[in-house]
């Protein structure tokens, strides 16, 4: 098992991988400047009214993304009680402080999270991996010894999850599964480590068997290339990035992080 | 498709020395392969040959990796000079595969050595068709059975045009099935290359072999045919571990219990499935199983890979719940509890039902041998004298005595084996489940291994083994239960 | 090939101090993904646990090294330059992949912990690769998260006492998760034998009494 890709046949899965991460870190890059509900809210509008044409389907779209929400109420409520005070006060107590200012972060925080990682999971569930290093390799020109490398280690990870499994297993068999549940996860995790580092060194001789690594130049069998709809793909993001600040910018709610 | 020139290996007095280590692993090497000559390769655990494969393939690594004596040169250059030149297939079939595709992984070697594109892709399609692999380009490369991952490394071996193949032990991992198809495709693929077969199993290849070499400590003890060699040093070889062909085989010793055996566990119509990450309902792999497994008696549970074997055992032993049907286990062995394994808690299941599992370092949980076999005691809140009493004859019985503080990783694969069966003896359960016992072992680990579980069914525990291994079977099983496919008949003899 | 003579030898042993062998490469990646599995189990556990801490403010500082420990580990693994940096980034990209809730903030955030870790090392001069290499790259690696935190996550909205104390928590978090707890698993894989192919592991079977080929 390679990581699951969420849906090959969807549309969005045949853009280049590499205009799909240019326009998540876009888009990405600019929410992160500023917290306020006014870009956030924007950016997510956009994002939703362009969820149909990526061709991924609801049940598949809710599978991947119900952690976020959860976080994004998490990180909300967390802000609501502990937000950065203005305003009036509505409750408070020990270092909770329940004030306008921190309801109005928490309302922009619930939006942010919402829209920086929609996008994001929308676009990168959609990419297969080798045609992301391909795409990192042949157009970034990031050296293919590390990207490779990268990724063949990266294709273990359904097997250590299979591992992982195995491994509690084992200890159920053995007697220890009953309590200790913090030291029984350490002791898992360093089998696992083990037995990942023991499946890499094998990997790495095989690889270089097959001339990895070895001097000379190297050739690639599956060409990533650039079409015009790639370059859409990015100034849309470019311009719903762009959008989203400007509208923040003209409301006045635009807040950089760093001068909160 | 033509073939590439074959490759010639010459090696005089070569040694090798990992770095860290004291001992050579290989020492004064001299020995001579003329271009198309196919060799086999053999010798005890820990004489060199895997060092020698990976010296010929280039892959040992420079002074951060260990010290160099003579010359060993493929075609009179370094190996590490001529990739491309040596292609090597090694033992485990899922350390072997790069990319999730399997075309991309055929393709990866071309790749590597600057093969234009148009023709990587007629490689690609021309190296799967020599080893019979039919499945698309695009098929997920973890989607296969270990047999048909082994042919997709020779592949992509193969696309690389090397005049010298290495195979390291490429059946070991594999059903006997998986090992013909391997062996087949070889031979049907390796066309005029040199060729280095290191394999335990040597009946599956001695006939095709021209010459038999045998590495010992201090460099060549035996080269020669292969009828030579193996008349004359039949007994080294096979008290070294390897399957001398024509060797007699290895039967149980001791007296079978009757049929009227006290069962301890049954299973009515029973199916086995897995859940896999995220769904509600398992997915099952063999239904409609019916079964007894009873005191003293062996019971081996043989079919196909794929058909549920693993599932089954680890169901019986209370590790998964049963997808459908009934496991009850019966009084003497519940003693107390709810009749169903999957609801004992883990304590509960140390005293009843032990697992030694197909892969032994997935059991392993502490540092130091003697602590591995005290687990279980611990977790069943022995004292300290009550453990040591359990522990010491273990360590003993089963020759792990002066590894007691060694830490269990850094043991051997038989060592590793005879390891996790003495933990899960240690608690005394009343049924012992072992999971391919004999998977990768060589001849002499096989014997003790067949042994010892045979020792265990003699002093009355029930013992269900998993295996594709036939000889197994017959040496030691009372009852035989074949699995594949969805109906399955009661198990009989 | 014979043994090279003095000269080139320390050339050659000092090119090879910083190139990475494909051994390295890989492990690196390997590292990089298994704690990239754990960081994943660790973010299930993340949620719970914070809601529990959300009655202690700034007290989640304390959990922000579970996610630092993967460039600790592969520095003090491979020791070549820039491990560290590459195996933090290895195990945010899985980590977002296999699908945690924060995505690409996770990869930025990985970069620069990374960064952090790295210039722990750099400190040290690439010469150190004990107790206080790891020590020192944790405190720096929780240094960069408790900067990027406090003043680019959610973590900015919060008033400045809980903001100071998230800072020094992730300090403290980055020097005991992320160094101590990482230069303990080193220690331990090395005595399993896992780490023979690198420096780590052979100080360890070198220092062990019994010479595991005696056998």
């Amino acid at each position: 098992m390679s990581l699951p890709i969420a849906d090959p046949a969807a549309r969005i899965s045949s853009f280049n991988p590499v205009a799909k991460l240019a326009a998540t870190m876009v888009m990405t890059l600019t929410l992160l400047l500023s917290i306020d509900p006014v870009s956030a809210g924007v950016m997510l509008a956009f994002v939703l009214a362009a969820l149909p044409f990526t061709g991924l389907g609801a049940r598949m779209l809710w599978l991947r993304t119900w952690p976020l929400l959860i976080a994004a109420v998490l990180g909300a409520a967390a802000t609501v009680l502990y937000g950065r005070p203005s305003g009036d006060s509505y409750l408070q107590w020990g270092l909770v402080q329940v004030t306008d200012g921190s309801l109005q972060l928490a309302l922009a925080i619930l939006l942010r999270v919402l829209a920086i990682a929609l996008p994001a999971v929308v676009l990168l569930s959609t990419t297969d991996p080798t045609d992301l290093a391909d795409g990192l390799s042949q157009l970034v020109r990031l050296p293919a010894r590390f990207v490779l490398g990268a990724l063949a280690g990266l294709r273990l990870v359904g097997l250590l999850i299979e591992d992982w499994r195995e491994l509690s297993r084992a200890r159920r068999a053995r007697g220890v599964a009953d309590r200790g549940r913090l030291r029984r996860f350490a002791g898992q995790s360093f089998a696992l480590f083990v037995l990942a580092i023991r499946r890499g060194t094998k990997l790495a001789t095989a690889m270089e068997a097959r001339g990895f690594g070895a001097s000379g130049a190297r050739t690639w069998a599956r060409p990533s290339v650039l079409r015009p709809r790639d370059a859409v793909l990015v100034l849309i993001a470019a311009a719903a990035a762009t959008a989203s600040a400007t509208v923040a910018l003209a409301a006045g709610a635009w807040t950089f992080v760093w001068a909160l | 498709m033509t073939g590439p020139r074959p490759a010639a290996v010459t090696a005089s007095g070569w040694g090798w020395r990992h770095a860290g280590r004291r001992r050579w692993a290989v020492r004064n090497l001299d020995l001579s392969v003329p271009p198309g000559q196919r060799v086999l390769l053999l010798g005890a655990s820990g004489a060199g040959k895997s060092t020698l494969m990976r010296g010929m393939a280039g892959v040992l690594g420079d002074q951060e990796d260990g010290e160099q004596t003579g010359s060993l040169l493929v075609d009179g250059r370094p190996p590490a000079q001529v990739r491309g030149r040596a292609g090597l297939v090694l033992q485990d079939p899922d350390a072997q595969v790069v990319l999730a595709r399997v075309g991309d992984d055929v393709a990866f070697g071309c790749e590597n050595l600057g093969v234009p594109r148009d023709e990587i892709w007629r490689r690609v399609d021309a190296s799967l068709d020599a080893v019979g692999l039919q499945v698309a380009r695009s098929h997920p490369s973890s989607q296969l059975s270990g047999g048909q991952k082994q042919r997709l490394a020779l592949a992509g071996v193969l696309a690389m045009r090397p005049g010298l193949l290495l195979l390291d032990e490429p059946t070991a991992n594999l059903d006997p099935e998986g090992a013909v198809e391997v062996r087949d495709a070889v031979l049907a693929a390796a066309g005029e290359a040199t060729l280095v077969v290191v394999e335990h199993r040597v009946e599956l290849w001695a006939a095709f072999m021209d010459r038999v070499i045998v590495l010992g400590e201090d460099g060549l003890i035996a080269d020669g045919a292969p009828t030579e060699v193996f008349g004359r040093l039949a007994e080294e070889l096979g008290a070294a571990g390897v399957w001398v062909p024509g060797a007699a085989a290895w039967r149980s010793p001791r007296p079978h219990a009757t049929r009227e055996a006290a069962p301890l566990l049954a299973a009515e119509g029973l199916a086995v499935g897995r859940r896999a990450a995220g769904s509600r309902m398992p997915r099952i792999v063999a239904s409609g199983i019916s079964l007894t497994v009873a005191e003293g008696r062996a019971l081996a549970v043989t079919g196909p890979n794929g058909a549920g074997k693993s599932t089954l055992a680890m169901t019986l032993a209370g590790l998964l719940e049963p997808a459908a049907g009934r496991l009850r286990a019966t009084g003497p062995l519940s003693a107390g509890l709810g009749p169903e394994p999957a609801r004992w808690r883990s304590r509960q299941l140390l005293t009843r039902i032990g697992m030694v599992f197909q892969e032994p370092e997935h059991q392993l949980l502490t540092g130091r041998v003697r602590d591995e076999l005290a687990v279980g005691p611990r977790a069943l809140g022995l004292d300290d004298a009550a453990i040591a009493e359990r522990v010491d004859p273990l360590l003993e019985r089963l020759r792990l005595g002066r590894l007691a503080a060694v830490n269990p990783f850094t043991l051997s694969g038989g060592e590793k084996r005879r390891l996790t069966v003495a933990a899960a003896l240690a608690t005394r359960p009343r049924v012992l489940v072992l999971d391919e016992p004999t998977y990768g072992q060589d001849a002499r680990t096989w014997r003790e291994l067949a042994d010892l579980i045979d020792e265990v069914r003699y002093a009355g525990t029930a013992v269900v083994f998993v295996t594709h291994d036939r000889e197994l079977v017959d040496a030691l099983a009372d009852d035989c239960l074949p699995i594949g496919g969805m109906r399955v008949p009661e198990a009989s003899r | 090939m014979h043994t090279a003579t003095s000269a080139s030898a320390v050339a050659s042993s000092r090119a090879s101090r910083y190139r990475w062998r494909v051994v390295d490469i890989v492990v690196a990646s390997v590292i990089g993904v298994a704690a990239g599995v754990v960081f994943w189990l660790w973010g299930q556990a993340w949620t719970p646990l914070s809601t529990a801490l959300v009655f202690l403010p700034g007290l989640d500082g304390l959990l922000a090294g579970g996610w630092l420990f993967a460039g600790v580990l592969g520095g003090l693994v491979i020791r070549k330059p820039g491990a560290a940096l590459y195996t933090e980034i290895v195990a945010a990209v899985v980590s977002m992949a296999v699908g945690t809730q924060w995505g690409p903030e996770t990869f930025i955030w990985g970069v620069i912990e990374g960064v952090g870790a790295e210039l722990g090392f750099a400190i040290l001069l690439y010469r150190n690769w004990r107790l206080p290499a790891a020590l020192v790259s944790g405190a720096v690696a929780g240094l960069s998260t408790a900067i990027l935190d406090t003043n680019f996550s959610s973590i900015a909205a919060q008033s400045f006492e809980y903001r100071t104390i998230y800072f020094v928590a992730a300090i403290v978090s980055g020097i005991l998760l992320a160094g101590l707890v990482s230069w303990l698993i080193v220690r331990a894989l090395a005595a399993t034998g896992a780490l023979d192919r690198f420096g780590a592991g052979r100080e360890a079977r070198s220092r062990e009494a019994d010479d595991p080929d005696a056998a």
